[in-house]
Formats: structure tokens, sequence, C-alpha cells
């Protein structure tokens, strides 16, 4: 029962995680129609300025945690997001209204493209970081087994709360969320009906970006390792994740993120950790085979 | 704001707006500066938990530089040229050109390809590169009945590439089987696994059924790196057997029989083999050419490329889509396991490193720069995804950078292929012209 308790915790902390990269995929998939292959390219990217933002503000003596974390929060989220914004402004803009698999292919492009230039800017080798976020509290012991709770794990729990009920509140009330709904349901109408396309499917890929960073960040405090090749698993199981909580819907998104990651933490606690990644995608078939639309997706209706 | 350029504006047809291209470059150069400063300005250096920062102010300078004088730079030649290409609507002319006499060229290229080895050119280098070419033109055929002629999109075509590999490697090491008793194994089980696959998940729409096959290309990676009692694991399997020459062996001498060298009654060399190997992969590729060409002539072939421009019409016309996406899956399947087994016989030696999405994203982006159904089209597009890599050998830690920065580029540039121009398969009136399936 314990040891239950300890991968329902572990699994709730990784199922966040991706919960907040596959937001990134559901928005721009819900507006465009498009699988934004390099956001897990993104994701690491926000996790390797994350690292340095840390470094940067030790050099410069900010050494009070707290404040310290929420500058490269702030930090990571900024340049992040305008790698975001580069990354569509250069490679999906041009091909809007082009056929379906051109940006799919130019995204692919433009992740092997990230990936290459970490790998050239920063160096192939693991970036080791000593875990800045320490200590823990242990929730029931029994028979010398305890079940703990690690402080970077509380933190990356309520930190994705909070970000989601910002992000919730910014899609239902403000302008650009209005907007943002609009162009999911019809992006021709809305452009008719004076909504600026181009601007928020920009916004839409920064806000994504942004997401992707604060998961970096987290990636960066709870496992303590970054490399350049990290986006890519990361990338693909964010995209179950999304496709499994039903593409387009952003509840979905964190539902099937959380679920993943659950799944994942069980299969590694109760079975082998080899091949986890193998019924990750398991349950992404045989969801869609009963589910074909995901766990919250809204059937899509064919007009002839 | 929301004009700010990275790729540049519109030029009006001549004249070179200096103050606005300077503001627009301007722009583009502070992006880039934001873009450079925490990933080019500081480097992380050191390992094991003692990381520090290197600082590189002029590499950030460098870039933003660049990036200023390359923008103003291509907005200079966009003036200079005019309207662009594609504004004037003459994008396609050299693609049709292609494409109509395609069948002149697909002979010039086959008879080409088969001369190659005895002109000045074929050297062995020159020969083993034109063999990797022809894997991806034969993987790129394969991938294109599935995604260029059905519309399904494949994104872990390399999984079957791998079940055929490993078929051939396994059956030779545990049965003792040669290449040529191998090779319809390896095909009927790629295709058994592209129906295991298929059946699932082909009810699906495009994008979901896009990453069940990523997710599966994943899977069997997996399996094939921690299965070690069959597989091996990561070390691969080695000393896989070469194919013969109808029985005859490439080798200087043979225990059991004549050597290819000794019954003909030439000298030994090692080329021959290469040479061998060469026209094997030449002749399973235009085999592949020729049944896809053939097939897409047969109802089958016909209620693909029907069932890829709409599927609820082919519904009520009583194409059943599941069973004719099956077998389009399973055909494709087959290809890559052909040529996963002459993959593994080439080699010798195969590992789970052979087999990873690259791949598949590389065969992909074949099939897409090269048209999308065109045949000929895929094979000039797998001449160029191959050969440029290998000129810029000197450029090694470049390359993936290039390739990525190509695939980015093509599609922006053509975002059809290169060879996008396609003639319809049928026509309802005038003879002649309609009736044949351009290439």
């Amino acid at each position: 029962m314990l040891y239950f308790l300890q991968q329902l915790i572990n699994g709730l902390t990784l199922g966040m995680m991706y919960g907040l990269i596959a937001i990134g995929y559901s928005m721009v998939y819900g507006i465009i129609g498009m699988i934004n292959f390099a956001h897990g390219e993104i994701y690491m990217i926000g996790a390797f300025i994350s690292i340095i933002a840390f470094l940067l503000l030790g050099v410069l003596g900010v050494t009070w945690i707290p404040l310290a974390l929420l500058l490269v929060l702030l930090i990571a989220m900024a340049f992040t997001a305008a790698y975001g914004w580069t990354v569509e402004r250069l490679a999906y803009r041009p091909l809007r209204g082009s056929f379906r698999l051109a940006p799919l292919i130019s995204a692919i492009g433009m992740s092997i493209f990230l990936q290459n230039y970490v790998q050239l800017l920063q160096g192939a080798n693991v970036k080791a970081v000593p875990p800045i976020i320490t200590g823990g509290w242990i929730l029931a012991e029994q028979d010398g087994f305890a079940v703990r709770i690690s402080n970077v794990q509380i933190m990356i729990i309520l930190l994705t709360l909070v970000l989601m009920a910002i992000f919730s509140w910014i899609i239902a009330n403000t302008p650009l969320g209005r907007a943002q709904r609009a162009c999911e349901q019809d992006l021709k109408m809305a452009a008719l009906c004076g909504v600026n396309v181009d601007r928020t499917i920009s916004l839409t890929f920064v806000m994504g970006a942004a997401l992707a960073a604060v998961a970096g960040l987290m990636a960066t405090l709870y496992y303590g390792v970054v490399d350049f090749f990290i986006g890519f698993l990361a990338g693909i199981k964010a995209f179950t994740a999304a496709v499994l909580g039903g593409i387009g819907s952003i509840p979905g998104a964190m539902l099937g993120g959380l679920l993943l990651g659950l799944v994942e933490a069980f299969w590694s606690g109760y079975f082998t950790t080899e091949y986890k990644d193998v019924a990750a995608f398991s349950i992404l078939v045989i969801v869609l085979i009963f589910l074909p639309t995901g766990l919250l997706g809204k059937p899509e209706i064919e007009k002839v | 704001m929301s004009t700010v350029a990275t790729v540049g504006p519109r030029a009006t047809a001549g004249g070179f707006d200096l103050a606005r291209a300077l503001k627009e470059a301007g722009l583009a150069a502070f992006v880039a500066f934001v873009l450079f400063v925490p990933l080019a300005g500081f480097k992380l250096v050191g390992q094991e938990g003692q990381l520090a920062l290197e600082y590189r102010p002029h590499w950030v300078l460098i870039g933003t530089a660049a990036v200023f004088v390359g923008h103003l730079a291509i907005n200079f030649i966009r003036a200079m040229r005019g309207p662009s290409q594609r504004a004037r609507g003459e994008a396609g002319a050299m693609a049709r050109f292609f494409t109509v006499h395609a069948r002149w060229f697909g002979l010039a290229a086959a008879l080409l390809a088969f001369l190659l080895p005895f002109t000045p050119l074929g050297n062995r280098y020159v020969v083993d590169v034109a063999t990797t070419v022809l894997i991806y033109v034969m993987l790129g055929w394969g991938l294109n009945i599935v995604v260029g002629l059905a519309g399904l999109l494949d994104l872990g075509y390399v999984a079957f590439y791998a079940v055929g590999a490993y078929s051939y490697a396994l059956f030779a090491q545990w049965f003792g089987l040669g290449f040529w008793e191998a090779l319809p194994i390896a095909g009927v089980l790629a295709a058994i696994a592209g129906i295991l696959l298929g059946f699932p998940v082909l009810r699906l729409r495009g994008d979901y059924l896009a990453i069940v096959t990523l997710g599966f290309g994943e899977i069997i990676r997996v399996v094939l790196l921690n299965w070690y009692d069959v597989t091996n694991g990561p070390d691969g399997i080695s000393g896989i057997p070469r194919p013969t020459f109808f029985g005859l062996e490439f080798k200087r001498y043979s225990p059991d029989g004549m050597t290819f060298s000794q019954f003909f009654g030439i000298e030994y060399s090692s080329l021959h083999r290469v040479i061998f190997l060469y026209y094997l992969i030449l002749i399973l590729a235009l085999i592949t050419n020729w049944f896809v060409l053939r097939i897409r002539r047969l109802p089958i072939g016909r209620a693909w490329e029907a069932l890829r421009e709409d599927e609820i019409a082919c519904k009520a016309l009583g194409i059943n889509p599941t069973n004719t996406k099956l077998t389009a899956f399973a055909l494709g399947a087959m290809f890559g396991g052909f040529a996963g087994s002459f993959f593994a016989t080439r080699q010798g030696f195969i590992s789970p490193e052979s087999f990873t999405f690259i791949e598949s994203a590389t065969i992909l982006a074949i099939v897409v720069l090269g048209g999308m159904g065109s045949q000929i089209g895929v094979a000039l597009a797998a001449l160029v995804i191959v050969v440029l890599p290998e000129l810029g050998r000197e450029f090694e830690q470049f390359r993936m950078l290039l390739f990525g920065a190509a695939m980015v580029g093509i599609m922006v540039w053509r975002p059809r292929g290169l060879l996008a121009f396609r003639e319809p398969t049928v026509r309802l009136h005038g003879r002649g012209q309609g009736e044949e399936a351009p290439r």
C-alpha cells in the first residue's frame, strides 16, 4: 500500500511535467491542426536556459533560493517563448494553407535543426546540475519503508496547478483567449470577424513555449541532468499524452499527461523500467481503439 | 509587430526601399540577439555537478551581425529579382517537364545506373554511396505506397525495415538460411508486422495514425534493445552471411564449392562483391518501381488514390477503407522488409542503432521532398538527401544541422516537393496521354 502511494506521488510529478508540455501540442493542434514536432526541442531549450540562468544568478550573487527560482522561471519562460515565436515565424507561417504534410516535415526538420544547434553551442555531454531544492517530507512509514515526497515534487505539483489556473483564466476571460477559441472553431470565419489570426497563432506558440520552458525547469530540478537529446522522448511522450486526452482539449492534455505519468511510474514500480515506453504507447493504442478521439476530445463531425 | 520579418517582406516589383529593409533587418537582428544571448552567449562547461559558465559575447555579436547582413542581402536580392517565382505562377514548369517526360528520364537514369560501375567514375567509394542511395530509393518507393498513394502518414516506417533486417539476421543465425531463402520470409514477416500494426489503428484519423506509427517504431527499437536472448541487445548481430550469386560465393577461397571468381575464371577482387551488391539493390529497387507502377493501375491502386483524395466518397462507392489501407500498409511494409534484408546482408552487422526515428524521418522526407507519389521525384530526392551529407563530410559536425535547415528550407520554398506536378492517373476525355500512369 505504501509502495503504491509512493509510485502515485512519483507518477503525479511526472504526469504534471508531461501535461505542461502536452498543452503546447494540444493548443497548436487545436488551432492550426498541425503536429508541432519541434515542441520537444523547445522544452529542451527551456531546460538549458534554466541552468544557464541559475548559474548566472549565482554569479550575480542572487542566492536566496525562492527569489532565484522566481527569476529563473521568468527568464526561462521569456527566452524560450522567443524561440517558440521564431520557430513559428520561420518554419510554419510560410506554409500556412499549404498541404497537410508540409508543416509536419518542416517541423521535423526544425526539430533536427534545434537539437544540433544546441549540441553545437553547448556540447554533447550530459550536464549534471547539483540539487538546488533539497529536503522533503516523510508522509508515512511502515516496516522500514517510508513514503517520501520531496520539496521539488511539492513545488512541481503546486506550480503546475497555479499555472493551470492562470492559464485557464486566460483562455476563458481575456480577449486573447477569446480569439484563440474563435480560431480553434473556424480559422477563416475568425479572420472575417476581425480576429488577427497570425497574431493569435504566434501568441499560442509563445504560450506553449513558455509552459514547455517551465517543464524544462522542473526537469532540471527533478532529474538534475540535461542533455541536448532529452527533447525527443519527452516530446513524443507529451504528444502521446495530448492524443490520449483528446487533442485540442486543454484539460484533456493535462489529464492525458497525468495518466501517462501514472502508467509509467506504476509500470516501472511493479514491472521493469526497460519497457516503460512500450507500456506508455500500448496504453495509447488501447485507448484510441476504444475512444478514437481520446478521453476528452470532441468527436469530429465530417461535413461532406 | 505582426509584420516583423525574419523572412522578409514581399518585395514589390522593382525598387529597393533601403530604409524599410534596414528597419526590418534591424528587427530581425534584435530577435536573433535575444535568441543567441542565452545559448550562444554562455556555455556550460565542467562536469559532475561542478558546472560553470564560459562567456562568449563575441559569438552573440557575430551571429547577430550575420543575421542582419543576411536579412538585408535576401531582401536586396528579392527586390532585384522582382516578384518571386511563385507569384508569377511559373513554379511547376520544370516539374511539369520532368513529369511529362518521366518515362525517358526514368529509362535514362536506369541505364546510367546499370552502367555506373563500368564508367571511369565507378570506383569503390562511388559504388558504395550509390548502393546507399538505392537503398533509400527503394525505401522511398516502398513508403510512397503508404504515404504518396494511400495518403497515410507513417512515421515509423523504419520498424518494418528493422523487422526485415532482423528476420534475415536471425534466420541466418539460427537456421542457417541464405539471403535468397530469407528474403521472401523477411518480406512476409514485415508485411505481417504491417498488418498487425495496421489492423487496430487504421480506423484512426491521419494524425493519430502518425503518432501511433511513431510509437510502434519506438516499441520495435526498445524491444530490439532489451530482448537480449534473441537480438543480443545493443551489441547487435554480427557475422551475417553475404549473398551468393546463384550459389557462388564472393570470397577468395570457399570450403564448399566454387567461388565467383573461380567459376568465371577471373582474378579475385574484393570489388566484385561491392558491385554485385550494387546490382542486387538496383534490381530490387527496379522491381519495387515496376510493382508500384503496375499496381497503381489495378483496382486496388486506384482505390488507394481515391481514398487519399476523399474517404467519404470512397465509402459511398463501396470501397472498404480499412482493407484498402491495410493492403497499402502491408505492401509498403513488405518492401521495407526486403530493403532491410538487403541492408543486413550488405553491412554484415546490424544493431538497434541503425533503426532510430531519424531514419524514419529521412525516408519520409525523401517521399515528401520527391513530391508525394512521384516515383522519379523520390529517386531524385533520395539522391539529394544521401549525397549532400556525403559532400559535406568536411563539415561533419554541421551535417545534421544543415540537414534540418534544408528540410525546413525546401518545404518553405517548395511545399509540394521538388517534383510536385502531378498528372491525373485516369482521365475521362482524350485518349493517349491520360491513359498512362505518370511515374
